[in-house]
């Protein structure tokens, strides 16, 4: 049966959405002159040489400094969580389960409006705040706003994929730990995190992709003082028309997050099948 | 004992930080006041304001015709896809799996970037048909990919068993891979709708002309700051949501039972 032919036209339509826009973002990237006018167009390193000066290099720096502690903070939060729920009876299982899974399912804006509100200078908590004698404080606008709202969009992306380690994992070994002595904390780092790494690495790309990534959080929750590189490409593509520069950024920011993925899963030993997957 | 209260306090923490804004929004678009804090009574008024803005309703109308349109369609090119990728071997299996595999990996604002270059170099409107082509673009690979565990799953020896029974090729498909892979090819479908209905980096970039989506929306309603209309659209999402998920619950409950009973 020659079935795989039938996959071919979608080698085509791949070509041609995936393939040609990244080669194309690639071409910008290295090139000056008119974004409308492909005549204009001439070959430079301009566009990165932009952007090793400071202020560029300051909010790539940002980024990942954001990106990495919210996945950080989301990893200490969502593992003894997900170890939690995976060891609750069935039933009780899947309805925290889904518990977790209802916020996601809202739209991921209206979840981070939610937090506009929350902070704002009539919000719940500032008042709570000024209550207690903390008047003043600005809550909204500055980068823990912009933190909170990562981990707060991006936690059940890293407790989903350690749980459904942690459930697939063999309760008899942990057994075996105990009986041969190890004590509760020896058979949790011994048995149980390493067993459950892969799901860990999972999560760890799964929160730092969009959280270095994102330019919705920053924009509402961290105002102007907040910008991240995201910010910086969403300007140079909708605003200022600077597509050459815009795209040197994108090509940057794919890189480092590529080299992000190529040292986490060097920690993973299995790769394919063992993991926790994306879903 | 001590332990056990720890982690329940530990897990009402966890859950009341994520269901804490959403609940505070809920009360609130039921608040008179435009003003957060200040409780001035209960009213609908921001309900109704909400389904008199002609807006929201074209927005909606947007939202669910584009959600709807590349879902069937993604779901449609997916399957033919991943049947055509299984029955690949070796160079060209790779490649397009990793090519598949970009859109996914890549973060959205660099697949959106690109296909905003893509539209903008094939001299393309921007409107509903990139809108609809970008949606499509990044459903097709999660369609493919949750077919294809499905095809491996599969007995190899099925489709071959019904041609040397006398089926064409295109029966024993219609008749017995598709079936078998049906599971999958709901859950791509599926996944590509509610991808499409949340997605708003990409959306976001390959719009233009006055459509926008709900997300779309929502954004350019919460850069001008708070407003109570956008509680009470939340409100309404987050009860059907809700409904939706109960609905589905109940429904595979009660063909679980019937499944135990039959045997």
């Amino acid at each position: 049966m020659k079935l795989n032919r039938i996959g071919y036209p979608y080698f085509i339509w791949l070509g041609i959405f995936i393939l040609i826009p990244l080669l194309l973002v690639m071409y910008f990237a290295f090139t000056t002159g008119d974004s409308q006018n492909l005549s204009t167009f001439t070959f430079s390193m301009e566009n990165f040489e932009k952007f090793m000066s400071p202020i560029y290099m300051g909010v790539l720096y940002r980024s990942v400094k954001l990106a990495f502690v919210s996945t950080l903070i989301c990893l200490v939060l969502g593992y003894p969580i997900a170890l939690i729920i995976s060891k609750e009876k069935p039933k009780v299982r899947n309805i925290m389960v889904l518990m977790f899974v209802i916020p996601m399912w809202m739209n991921f804006l209206l979840r981070t409006y939610a937090w506009l509100t929350l902070l704002g200078k009539n919000g719940i908590l500032s008042r709570v705040l000024s209550f207690i004698g903390f008047e003043g404080i600005s809550l909204l606008y500055n980068d823990t706003a912009v933190l909170l709202g990562m981990v707060y969009n991006f936690l059940p992306f890293m407790v989903l994929p350690i749980f459904s380690v942690l459930t697939k994992m063999d309760n008899d070994l942990v057994e075996a730990a105990e009986d041969l002595g190890a004590n509760k904390a020896e058979v949790f780092w011994k048995v149980i995190f390493p067993l459950s790494l892969p799901g860990v690495i999972t999560g760890i790309t799964m929160v730092f992709i969009p959280a270095v990534s994102t330019f919705v959080i920053s924009g509402l929750l961290g105002g102007n003082k907040s910008t991240l590189i995201g910010n910086l490409i969403e300007q140079q593509f909708r605003y200022t028309g600077d597509w050459h520069f815009g795209s040197t950024m994108s090509i940057i920011l794919m890189v480092f997050i590529l080299a992000a993925m190529a040292l986490t899963s060097k920690f993973d030993k299995e790769k394919e099948g063992g993991g926790g997957g994306l879903w | 004992m001590v332990n056990r209260n720890l982690k329940r306090l530990y897990t009402f923490l966890i859950f009341s930080f994520l269901y804490a804004p959403i609940i505070i929004l809920i009360i609130y678009s039921f608040n008179d006041s435009k003003f957060r804090g200040d409780w001035s009574g209960f009213t609908l008024r921001w309900y109704v304001e909400l389904f008199r803005d002609r807006e929201v309703i074209r927005v909606l109308y947007y939202t669910f015709a584009i959600a709807i349109t590349s879902s069937i369609i993604s779901t449609v090119l997916g399957t033919v896809a991943a049947i055509g990728i299984h029955g690949m071997r070796g160079f060209t299996k790779k490649s397009i799996l990793n090519l598949n595999y970009l859109p996914v990996l890549n973060p959205d604002i660099v697949t959106a970037v690109a296909l905003m270059a893509l539209f903008r170099m094939a001299r393309l409107q921007f409107g509903f048909i990139t809108l609809l082509l970008a949606h499509i673009t990044f459903s097709v690979p999660y369609v493919v990919l949750s077919i294809l565990p499905k095809l491996r799953q599969m007995n190899v020896h099925l489709a071959e068993a019904a041609m040397d029974l006398g089926a064409t090729p295109m029966y024993a498909l219609r008749k017995v891979v598709i079936p078998e892979i049906m599971p999958g090819i709901i859950t791509g479908g599926l996944l590509a709708f509610t991808l499409s209905i949340d997605d708003f980096v990409i959306s976001f970039f390959t719009t233009g002309h006055g459509i926008s989506n709900l997300s779309i929306y929502i954004y350019s309603m919460a850069r001008k700051g708070i407003n109570p209309t956008i509680n009470a659209l939340s409100t309404l999402m987050f009860i059907s949501l809700v409904a939706l998920l109960l609905i589905i619950n109940n429904r595979s409950e009660k063909s679980k039972k019937i499944i135990q009973e039959r045997r």
